[in-house]
């Protein structure tokens, strides 16, 4: 077993949606959220709150430095995520084509690294 | 020396096929196989090639790869985990004494075309694993650099490996879109080599002929899927044709083959797999092209060709595939049937002006028209879009016979 991150990107110049179909999203989300937990396959998973909301640390000199806004300055931001668990990449592509259409973004998977022995 | 190492190129794809399978690890099957050509090497030229030299190879190599994982396993985890699956697969199983076992030629190149590598490490990946050409080889082939390569093929294994890429092949839901990619690397390889976009011999007959011979071992594996057959005789009919499709450095037009000089029996093979693909009746795209060469290689001289026919087939194709180079190919079959100014028409209509087959067919077009200048601004279009030299030759020369 493997856990993968599914990571949702969303784009500054992207409009809100209205407010049926953030609806529509919200309960697609959820019943794919519910089948994952079913299949035993969670781990963990969250919308993240708008990237007005973030924060950088950088603690790598002698004075910490912290300062308002994302790490990356950069259209795309993060939105939010799954950690699932999964054999293999096919199985884990299969729950990230699916959480793409439930969340109506495009998902990138990516493996943890194993833990060492 | 050569014999063995003709045979063990040959036999390559199966044996690393068969020990990725027991060790589940592609860079552990290479080396073992490796190891046993060194042993083929010692051993054959003394003895003579075994009469089962596959599997003879996936014993010898198999043996090894156990030899080595049982020192190594105490330092790596990799060779431990290898030796795990060993054991796993072995217990599930009982011992094959020839080692071969079919599919799993067909799981490794599923593994090779998966959708998570990048198309051109596919292409390289089958090449490499299942096609046994090395990494200079397949450089040549397409044109880069070796260490380029090498690194294309590194990096590929190394995504199967981290992202978990399993070997195996696609359940029911996914076979077909994943066979598309298959299909596709197989066919892409076949034109590389009949095409050669650019580099001075015009066809390279090594990669026509490992396209052909992977597209046998998938039709062995896949018998009932058209579309396998239908790119099997696809390939068959082109190649069929190939010692006529260039002479003198200037390619020959489909129109001006010495037919006599085609292949007879590829020809027989490509139109037998036809017939059973039209009785099957669950038309594609590739049993369509096969189909439209088939009308081809069927006319005894240009003029008994049945343009109606392909014209059908060619409307047919569209609703499959429909993109502009079909649309094209269409319009070539229209302007023997409706004559060029109908087919200009529709060729005109294709937005198509870095391809140098719609210069080269307007040109054609144009001329027949009897249109002289535009004929000619046509043919200059065309050579400007290929690199080449065939292509370029016969353009110069037909560009060169326009009426002033």
């Amino acid at each position: 077993m493997t856990q993968y991150l599914l990571s949702v990107y969303m784009n500054e110049s992207d409009e809100m949606p209205p407010e049926e179909d953030i609806q529509r999203m919200y309960k697609a989300v959820d019943e794919f959220n519910e089948k994952v937990r079913s299949a035993g396959a969670w781990v963990f998973a969250g919308g993240l709150e708008p990237i007005e909301a973030a924060t950088t640390v950088d603690g790598t000199k002698s004075a910490p430095i912290v300062t308002d806004g994302p790490y990356v300055e950069s259209k795309e931001y993060l939105g939010g995520f799954w950690v699932i668990e999964a054999p293999d990449l096919d199985a884990a592509l299969t729950w990230a084509k699916e959480g793409s259409a439930a969340c109506e973004g495009r998902v990138e998977v990516r493996p943890f690294q194993a833990e060492p022995a | 020396m050569r014999e063995v190492e003709r045979v063990f190129r040959e036999e390559y794809g199966r044996v690393v096929a068969s020990l990725v399978r027991r060790f589940g690890d592609i860079d552990i099957a290479e080396e073992a196989a490796g190891e046993a050509l060194l042993v083929a090497l010692e051993k054959w030229p003394a003895d003579g090639v075994p009469p089962n030299p596959g599997a003879w190879l996936t014993t010898t190599a198999g043996n090894k790869a156990i030899d080595r994982l049982r020192r190594d396993a105490k330092s790596h985890d990799k060779h431990r985990q290898a030796m795990q699956m060993h054991e796993q697969t072995t217990a599930a199983e009982p011992p094959e004494p020839t080692g071969i076992v079919t599919d799993d030629r067909l799981r490794l190149i599923f593994t090779c075309c998966h959708p998570a590598l990048a198309p051109e490490a596919r292409v390289a990946l089958t090449l490499r694993l299942l096609g046994g050409l090395t990494v200079a080889e397949i450089a040549e082939a397409f044109f880069v650099p070796e260490t380029t390569m090498a690194q294309r093929i590194t990096r590929a294994k190394k995504k199967i490996k981290v992202a978990r890429i399993p070997y195996r092949v696609p359940g029911p839901a996914d076979l077909t879109e994943r066979l598309t990619a298959v299909l596709a690397v197989v066919y892409l390889v076949f034109n590389e080599g009949y095409l050669s976009t650019s580099g001075d011999a015009p066809i390279r007959e090594e990669l026509t002929g490992e396209a052909i011979r992977l597209g046998r071992v998938l039709r062995e594996l896949l018998p009932d899927v058209p579309e396998v057959a239908g790119l099997l005789a696809l390939m068959l009919l082109t190649e069929a044709r190939r010692r006529t499709r260039v002479a003198g450095g200037e390619l020959v037009t489909l129109q001006e083959q010495d037919r006599g000089g085609w292949d007879r029996s590829l020809i027989e093979e490509g139109h037998a797999l036809v017939r059973e693909c039209l009785q099957t009746n669950r038309p594609g795209h590739y049993q369509l092209l096969a189909a439209i060469n088939a009308v081809h290689t069927d006319a005894p001289t240009a003029a008994d060709t049945d343009w109606a026919q392909i014209a059908t087939l060619y409307a047919q194709l569209y609703a499959v595939t429909p993109s502009p180079v079909v649309a094209l190919n269409r319009a070539v079959a229209v302007a023997e049937l409706d004559g060029p100014e109908v087919a200009l028409a529709e060729v005109d209509r294709l937005d198509l002006t870095s391809y140098h087959a719609w210069h080269a067919t307007r040109a054609d077009l144009l001329r027949r028209l009897g249109r002289s200048a535009e004929a000619r601004a046509a043919y200059d279009a065309a050579i400007a879009a290929t690199a080449n030299e065939a292509e370029r030759a016969y353009l110069a020369r037909r560009r060169g016979t326009l009426a002033q």
